[in-house]
């Protein structure tokens, strides 16, 4: 029972990660129509910016800083990158590729390939006991985090004028201009917040895994993306159940199969999906 | 002439859509712009609205405005109904309605006294309406904001009898206040509407003159439009 405890937490605060990276993704994809393949990089940048902060001025500004870091990245890459490809797929994609391979050469260059170990609260490397199990509270840092962004995502996108263009913008982009809206302010917008949670989602990252190093925003953004399709293109919401399921699945066939076969289990529920339900768990790809 | 198009032309994915189409609209009363499938009414207002790339020249209300951004010509008072509505399914008529607003004051009162109904559904998702509803939504935005023209765009399609009439209604009604552009294959409705009236063939202008020259003969009707006398 224990086991299943441990497992259950730790896959919870893996999907809370997933989680975090995916639903801004997937807010930029649906509204904007971007594939953005360097949505990791803004991972990565939060993470390092953390990192390099906290022995200067503690984790109570480094981890702002990191977020801020990321939200600022977003949008730089908004404006200047790829707001003249919008009509341009092609050369938007090639741009968001070459900007993540870069990205992760220039972390190098500065900081070394090495994981470098990452800063974290005294408290979060305690363990708390529930049940029989001994669950590191980090778990909890990062479960209770996820959480408060998906009530806030969901009060943004409902309560505000900002989230009712971005949910309708999600569902025809093209017909929230012809009333009159400037869609791209929502393009640079969604690209903030996703920064902002992909900065995030680094820092808790840097504290999960102990350690950050350049490629982690990359192979953690694999991950990522296949929960933004499983979940739904555009839904928070779908976004949340898929990581929860992609986590968890993760979890616990990597502990009771061979080594690997969680990753390749949830690459198998990513074609069942496309097989059986192609717009994802949420099916009406739109809204939060 | 609150708007007029000089050798406006169209192309997409290699297709040569619009081919020098020219013609004026007045600034009163309702003009239709007709003909068979295919031949570039919706392109057209497409164009107008800077949705789709175009060559020639575009002046509303005096002004140039082709290649400016699509929704800086809405707010300069273009209103736009699309083809099939265009509703945001996932939000309630209330939502929808709001996020149609541009101004500081919203015309609510003319809007619940033409569609009554869209009170009652203002937290229904605008997804579960029916087609005749969803009209009404469409029609409702772009009656919340004082406009200059109106780009209306096949209202009627699909909708039982009952609901064209109402549609056509209100459109008059409409009409008495701000300029339609009408685009519409219900030639009953464009009788009923229409003072105006511009027919397109193969991506140009074939015919332009009265609604009720145009449809008063039948011969003509049949040559342009391809259908008899309704």
């Amino acid at each position: 029972m224990s086991t299943v405890i441990l497992l259950t937490l730790t896959g919870l605060g893996l999907a809370a990660l997933y989680f975090l990276i995916a639903s801004g993704l997937s807010l930029v994809f649906g509204l904007a129509g971007v594939l953005n393949f360097a949505h990791g990089l803004f991972l990565s940048i939060g993470a390092y910016a953390t990192w390099w902060a906290a022995p200067r001025w503690g984790l109570a500004v480094a981890v702002p800083l990191g977020i801020a870091a990321g939200a600022a990245t977003g949008a730089l890459v908004e404006v200047v990158l790829i707001r003249p490809l919008y009509k341009r797929p092609t050369e938007q994609v090639l741009v968001t590729v070459g900007l993540s391979l870069a990205g992760v050469a220039l972390l190098q260059s500065v900081w070394g390939a090495d994981p470098r170990t990452y800063p974290r609260p005294a408290w979060a490397s305690e363990v708390t006991t529930i049940g029989s199990a001994q669950v590191p509270d980090d778990r909890f840092l990062l479960i209770g985090t996820a959480v408060v962004v998906l009530l806030a995502l969901l009060a943004f996108l409902h309560k505000t004028r900002y989230g009712l263009i971005i949910r309708a913008g999600v569902e025809n982009r093209d017909m929230v201009s012809a009333l009159g809206i400037d869609v791209r302010r929502a393009f640079t917008l969604v690209f903030t917040i996703g920064g902002a949670l992909a900065g995030t989602a680094g820092v808790l990252g840097g504290m999960y895994f102990g350690s950050v190093s350049p490629g982690q925003g990359a192979s953690l953004l694999i991950f990522a993306f296949i929960v933004v399709v499983i979940g739904g293109l555009g839904s928070v919401t779908g976004s949340a159940v898929a990581a929860v399921v992609v986590g968890l699945l993760q979890q616990f066939v990597n502990y009771y199969g061979t080594a690997g076969a969680g990753d390749v289990s949830v690459v198998v529920l990513l074609a069942l999906v496309l097989l059986l339900r192609p717009s994802g768990l949420a099916r009406t790809a739109a809204t939060a | 002439m609150i708007l007029r198009l000089r050798d406006l032309s169209v192309r997409l994915g290699g297709s040569h859509i619009l081919q020098g189409v020219t013609f004026d609209v007045p600034p009163a009363g309702v003009t239709a712009l007709l003909g068979r499938n295919g031949v570039g009414k919706t392109t057209t207002l497409r164009a107008i609205l800077g949705e789709v790339p175009a060559s020639g020249a575009v002046e509303f209300g005096g002004e140039p405005v082709l290649g400016r951004p699509t929704h800086k010509l809405v707010r300069s008072g273009l209103g736009y109904v699309p083809e099939d509505r265009c509703v945001f399914g996932g939000l309630t008529v209330a939502e929808n309605l709001r996020l149609a607003v541009r101004g500081p004051d919203p015309d609510y009162d003319t809007v619940h006294e033409l569609f009554p109904e869209l009170r009652a559904r203002a937290g229904q998702r605008a997804g579960t309406l029916s087609g005749g509803q969803q009209q009404m939504v469409a029609i409702a935005r772009v009656l919340l904001n004082r406009n200059r023209l109106l780009l209306v765009d096949e209202p009627t399609k699909g909708l039982a009898p009952a609901v064209v009439s109402s549609v056509a209604a209100v459109l008059a009604r409409v009409a008495e206040h701000v300029p339609i552009l009408l685009v519409e294959q219900n030639l009953a409705v464009v009788r009923r509407l229409a003072a105006g009236a511009v027919v397109l063939e193969a991506g140009r202008v074939a015919w332009t003159g009265t609604a009720s020259d145009l449809l008063g003969d039948a011969g003509r009707t049949r040559t342009l439009l391809g259908v008899g006398r309704s």
